[in-house]
């Protein structure tokens, strides 16, 4: 922070802040409030309400890391990124988190410089075409002219797949969700490939689903998780295990109804008693208070319930938990134990 | 001759007879029509075709707003009105999401409580500007359009009262510097004392200073960080800043480009070439990817601070050019008449010429910064919400998911009207240049 | 007498101040000394920076594969190429847009500066509406507005496949032209194996117009005689056109083409082969008679196949290398030839044979037209396609261009004061001449510096490309590029250099034209 004195000015203006990397932690309590990378709109994931509230899937992830923090899920500055400037302003200490549905990839995890700190959603990349194209395979679209998200791991993967199955596409490449939806509607493009969970999500806001149907070819995996710059693994830590906590206490059933009361006093689970910070000082472990998980599932409810009231079944989106249940229902999420 | 109309023959007409009325094709519309509009075969097609446009534009648009919806919540609400009315869901616009998103489509993310703040912030920067743009107005009152970018930072932002006061003061004490360290050292020390004190000033003082006042004196508004800046509002903060930021710096490459110094005028020559002969986007990707890189280690400025920093070069560029266009327009004899009264070139410039060299480009500035304001809608790419990247996100929302062209009949409507009454504006001032010259 | 010398005064260093024959050069040293210390803080800073990411600046990602496909290309390029292509595709892309869109913006732009000026009321009105509309609406809505319109309104392809009463819902204009919402197909020309013959007369015919007209003027103004230009010029053209392409179709519509497909055995016709292998995968090149006869000669035979299109041989060549196809056309006389080479190069292994089918090339140039597919997806196949970004950015560039260079032709008619018509008038000049040897001259020279800046700023705008993915140079190199390798230094670093050289490029030609044009004052 010493150096900004010299910029005094626009320190004052409160238009320039420090960065010390050596402690993201210390920055972000100093100034008040975490900054997080969202994308600037993706239907479930992360969109702003008619007030300027941001609401989805990965804004929750950002409000829990908040709430372990401070203890409070409103203490965090949203950050809209688009896939093309989403890395550098994490590089570069404009945001501390980065959580917009962004696949984990070897190159980004070390080329980059960034560490991802687990998986909130366990997505693939697959294909909606219209019934009316008459199409069953991923194999049978020869021909075709293909909407993608530009700036993501699908053109890579598109192109992959195409190539090795020899078969010829034309490509429309497209900024946004939003855009690929009219294109594709307006029979612009035969088929649109991005992850399966944008595609059921995308299909669910149509006038007629039952027009469109998903290929059951998936030709990639695409863990998305929340990521941090590299080299500050205190902030990764906090980051990583207030994930893990969300997936915890589902688990554990430990839901943003029942938190307060199981906090309250030590239960018979020492698990959740350790979790909840009424046993030991796991808190104080990672640098919070003891109640850092408590105040993080108080924030928006543990992972199922995030999951539920943002792209659940309930919700216009409707997608199945699939990959994404605990791994006791069949699913992957498999949170390491806190103790 | 008088001779001749005193023998003026019986059948020679005493008085005039009254005009008669033109035949029937020779008045009024008819006529009008047939010399505007059926003068020649090639002129009858040209009518007859623009008439079809028009009729064509006429016909396919008006349904559309005649059908449309302005009260729901929901774009499926609006397909639900338009079918209870045995419409199809095309059939119609659903301006309805206007009147649930306007406040985020001019203010964007900005506290509705503080929405006083930019109405009165664009309130103060219109009259604030009147001095500069009609010169009835006295010139003293200058001082006031001097003052107020710092008001208006201060409404828009927010924070302690005492930063922008106490950055003003740095101005305030270049300028004494100037003034009162002239006499002892003369004309360029002057100039770089009074450079070199505020600028220290600035990076070493006011940080404290206002630390100090501020806990004497805790005056201020609820600081507002420029996230919240959205919609239109963020254009404008955008357009208008860099071009009053540039102002001094174009000049000043102005002056370098037309100076004869060699390396002043390369390197004024060069920054302006470069700038301008890169797209705007190029330049704002540079503000998000890579300006932070060189700014110095250890801090991080505002994506908007950037944008703005990049702006404001860009703009610096073209103001420059306008700006070396007023000065060639001037008669030699101008730069002459103040050599001629002993004045060097500060006091020459100062007070013969660029007042002068400022007033014919006046409209060229206007309209540099109507192309600015129209290019802050290119911020989209960088992820900040203007306008346009508001609409991204509005049909994000799972209500309007699917919404198109109501919002960007809106958003192109407000951008006509701000840049057409501009543009009206710099043509009636070009015109009384004129008018002026002659 | 003797003058004395005026003593010289020893220099002293507060001359460098005071002195005004030494201020200057003060001045200057030290204007280039802060401009170093600048560029050195600025320097400093980002290897700082840049070391405390743990990035260094290497351009050796260029060479690296690319492992992306670019829908619209003018170079032959597959996501196994390298990103350096990509960006190469990125460049002529942008090249390609900026000619279009100049060219039309200026003959938008013309046509309503002039009709702008008409007594016509409605007319002017109409295109006072145009221009104003169009200078105070951001270019980036009316790109989004206009691609937006081409999406909504346009028919999609699979409209123009003939239902089992063989009607189609959409029908092609002329039976050769379909504008969907994927694009617009056009037909294209195929050329046979000397075309290029064609093309060197054309050349050759256009040197010779040049010279025509040269000399017209040399005449003109010695003597006052007019020569007409006009109707020789087109002689010119037209007459060793003709004349090469029916010598030249009179060779090619003898020469024989057969095919050369990967393990066809010895004496196999298309028919056994394809029953042998399932179904080829024909290497199609537009541009070649043969190539498009070949589909033809293929789709008659009735057999099975796919098609990958190609630019050229050596293109379809390399991919038939790898596997991507396994038919292509060749002239018999080297067919043995190419199987051999072809063999040597197979990857599996397998061996290129010559089929036992003949057909004839073609005439020396051909015409194909687009075509619905008969099976799979529909599609046009044959012909050209103008995609629909490209399309929307061009109309949208050049309509928003047109507006401003409407204004500036407006104004450049309207310096030529009334009296140089008036003049010309009295001295006898028809109207038509007129126009060409009095106004115009004049007005270009008022035009001519402002339209420089509007075919600048139309170049730079291209860059919006982005609005609609169309992939140009920022689209490829600044865009999935620098995505993927998250080199965001280089690569706004080249991108920031390719338009500022095509910035000075344009103003450099411009310039020279100017030069040109501009009064000659002696």
């Amino acid at each position: 922070m010493k150096k900004t004195v010299f910029l005094g000015a626009l320190t004052v203006a409160g238009l320039v802040a420090g960065v010390a990397s050596a402690a993201t932690l210390d920055d972000v309590k100093a100034r008040g409030a975490m900054n997080c990378g969202v994308t600037t709109g993706l239907v479930g994931f992360a969109a702003p309400d008619a007030n300027g509230v941001w609401e989805g899937f990965d804004v929750s992830v950002c409000r829990a890391v908040a709430a372990a923090v401070f203890g409070n899920g409103d203490a965090v500055e949203f950050v809209p990124t688009t896939g093309e400037t989403r890395f550098t302003a994490l590089a570069s200490g404009e945001i501390d988190l980065l959580a917009r549905n962004t696949t984990w990839t070897f190159s980004r995890d070390t080329d980059l410089k960034f560490d991802f700190v687990g998986v909130n959603y366990y997505d693939g990349q697959g294909f909606m075409v219209p019934k009316a194209l008459g199409v069953s395979s991923a194999k049978d679209l020869d021909g075709a002219t293909v909407c993608i998200q530009t700036g993501t791991t699908t053109e890579l993967n598109l192109a992959d797949y195409f190539r090795i199955n020899n078969i010829s596409y034309q490509p429309v490449p497209i900024q946004t969700n939003a855009e690929a939806q009219q294109q594709y509607l307006a029979g612009a493009c035969d088929v649109y490939t991005t992850d399966a969970s944008g595609l059921a999500a995308t299909r669910a806001t149509f006038e007629a689903p039952g027009d469109h149907i998903l290929l059951p070819e998936i030709i990639s995996k695409e863990p998305l998780g929340p990521l941090v710059r590299h080299g500050d693994n205190d902030w990764g830590d906090i980051a990583m295990w207030t994930l893990n906590a969300l997936i915890s206490a589902e688990e554990l059933g430990i839901t943003s109804a029942n938190v307060a009361e199981l906090s309250a006093a030590p239960t018979d689970n020492p698990e959740i008693n350790r979790l909840l910070g009424t046993e030991g000082d796991l808190g104080a472990m990672i640098g919070l208070s003891a109640d850092w998980a408590r105040n993080a599932i108080a924030a928006g409810g543990n992972y199922g319930e995030i999951f539920e009231k943002n792209i659940g079944e309930a919700t216009p989106i409707g997608l199945a938990r699939g990959l994404n249940a605990q791994w006791t229902d069949g699913g992957l999420l498999y949170s390491p134990p806190f103790r | 001759m008088t001779t001749a109309n005193a023998k003026n023959p019986s059948y020679v007409r005493e008085t005039m007879l009254p005009q008669a009325a033109p035949p029937l094709g020779q008045k009024g519309a008819v006529r009008w029509m047939m010399e505007n509009l059926f003068s020649s075969p090639l002129n009858t097609i040209l009518t007859l075709v623009s008439i079809y446009v028009i009729y064509a534009v006429i016909t396919g648009l008006y349904p559309q707003f005649a059908n449309s919806v302005w009260s729901a919540d929901s774009l499926s609400e609006c397909r639900e009105i338009l079918a209870s009315e045995g419409l199809g869901s095309h059939d119609g616009f659903c301006f309805a999401v206007i009147q649930d998103r306007w406040r985020q489509l001019l203010f964007g993310f900005y506290p509705n409580t503080e929405y006083w703040r930019p109405v009165l912030a664009l309130v103060l920067l219109i009259v604030g500007i009147m001095p500069v743009l009609f010169d009835s107005i006295p010139r003293k009152f200058i001082i006031g359009t001097l003052l107020m970018p710092f008001a208006l930072f201060f409404l828009l932002w927010g924070g302690s009262i005492w930063g922008p006061v106490s950055v003003a003061l740095g101005f305030a004490l270049g300028w004494a510097v100037l003034k009162y360290a002239t006499p002892i050292i003369g004309e360029l020390g002057g100039i770089i004392v009074a450079t070199i004190i505020p600028v220290l000033y600035w990076l070493f003082l006011v940080g404290p200073i206002v630390g100090v006042l501020h806990s004497i004196l805790p005056i201020g508004l609820e600081f507002i960080a420029s996230k919240a800046f959205g919609g239109f509002m963020l254009s404008i903060v955008i357009g208008v800043a860099s071009i009053v930021l540039s102002l001094p710096l174009g000049i000043l490459l102005a002056l370098g480009r037309s100076s004869d110094m060699l390396i002043i005028n390369k390197l004024s020559t060069g920054f302006i070439e470069i700038i301008r002969g890169v797209p705007l986007i190029v330049w704002l990707f540079t503000a998000s990817l890579l300006l932070n890189y060189f700014l110095p280690p250890g801090t991080n400025f505002d994506l908007m601070l950037r944008v703005i920093i990049m702006v404001t070069l860009f703009s610096a560029a073209y103001i420059a050019e306008v700006v070396r266009g007023g000065l060639a327009a001037l008669p030699k004899g101008q730069y002459e008449g103040g050599d001629s009264l002993g004045l060097n070139y500060w006091q020459s410039m100062r007070l013969v010429v660029l007042p002068q060299a400022l007033k014919i480009s006046i409209p060229g500035i206007v309209n540099t910064f109507i192309g600015l304001f129209k290019d802050t809608t290119l911020v989209v790419f960088i992820g900040l919400l203007d306008p346009i990247g508001l609409t991204g996100s509005i049909r994000a929302s799972t209500d309007w998911n699917g919404i198109y062209w109501e919002l960007y009949i809106f958003i192109g409507l407000m951008f006509f009207i701000f840049c057409f009454s501009m543009g009206r504006y710099s043509l009636y001032l070009e015109k009384k240049l004129q008018r002026e010259h002659c | 007498m003797s003058v004395s010398e005026a003593p010289k005064p020893a220099f002293r260093l507060s001359q460098l101040i005071y002195d005004s024959r030494y201020r200057s050069l003060t001045i200057q040293v030290v204007t280039l000394a802060l401009f170093c210390l600048g560029l050195w803080w600025l320097g400093n800073n980002a290897y700082a920076n840049l070391d405390k990411l743990g990035l260094t600046p290497d351009f050796g990602f260029l060479q690296t594969r690319a492992g992306y496909d670019i829908g619209e290309t003018l170079i032959p390029y597959d996501s196994s190429s390298t990103h350096g292509r990509a960006a190469l595709v990125g460049i002529f892309n942008t090249l390609l847009l900026a000619a279009m869109g100049c060219s039309t913006a200026l003959v938008i732009g013309v046509l309503a500066g002039v009709l702008r000026l008409s007594k016509n009321w409605v007319v002017s009105k109409l295109m006072s509406f145009y221009v104003e509309g169009f200078r105070n609406v951001p270019l980036l809505l009316w790109i989004f507005l206009i691609f937006a319109i081409f999406t909504e309104s346009r028919p999609p392809p699979n409209t123009f496949k003939p239902n089992a009463d063989g009607i189609a819902e959409n029908e092609m204009w002329l039976g050769a032209i379909a504008s969907t919402n994927q694009g617009t197909f056009i037909p294209s020309l195929s050329f046979s194996t000397l075309g290029w013959v064609i093309w060197l007369t054309l050349a050759l015919a256009l040197v010779a117009v040049y010279f025509l007209a040269k000399y017209a003027k040399k005449i003109q103004s010695e003597t006052g005689r007019i020569v007409p230009v006009l109707l020789p010029a087109i002689g010119i053209i037209v007459v060793p056109l003709v004349v090469a392409y029916f010598a030249l179709s009179a060779i090619s519509s003898k020469t024989e083409y057969t095919f050369v497909a990967v393990g066809a055995e010895q004496s196999m016709d298309l028919a056994t082969y394809s029953e042998a292998i399932g179904r080829p995968d024909y290497c199609a090149i537009g541009s070649e008679t043969g190539a498009v006869n070949g589909r033809r000669y293929i789709e008659e035979a009735e057999v099975n196949f796919r098609r990958r299109d190609f630019f050229g041989q050596s293109d379809a060549q390399s991919a038939f290398e790898q596997g991507t196809c396994n038919l292509i056309a060749v002239p018999v006389a080297t067919a043995e030839a190419i199987a051999a080479d072809l063999t040597e190069g197979l990857r599996n292994k397998a061996v290129a044979g010559v089929l036992t089918d003949r057909y004839m090339e073609g005439q020396a140039i051909e015409v194909s037209y687009p075509v619905m597919s008969p099976k799979g997806i529909p599609r046009f196949e044959g012909g050209g396609k103008i995609s629909n970004p490209l399309i929307a950015l061009w109309i949208a560039l050049s309509l928003y261009t047109g507006a401003f260079i409407a204004e500036t032709v407006r104004a450049g008619i309207l310096s030529v004061s009334k009296g140089q018509t008036e003049a010309a008038a009295a001295l006898g000049i028809r109207p038509n001449r007129l126009m060409q040897l009095v106004v115009l001259p004049q007005a270009l020279r008022v035009i001519i510096p402002p339209l420089i800046s509007q075919f600048l700023n139309l170049t730079k705008n291209s860059s919006l490309a982005i609005a609609v993915s169309y992939p140009d140079i920022r689209g490829t190199l600044g865009g999935i590029t620098l995505n993927q390798t998250g080199r965001a230094l280089e690569c706004m670093l080249l991108l920031g250099i390719f338009y500022l050289a095509l910035s000075l490029a344009i103003s450099f030609v411009m310039n020279i034209y100017n030069n040109r044009m501009k009064l000659k004052e002696r």
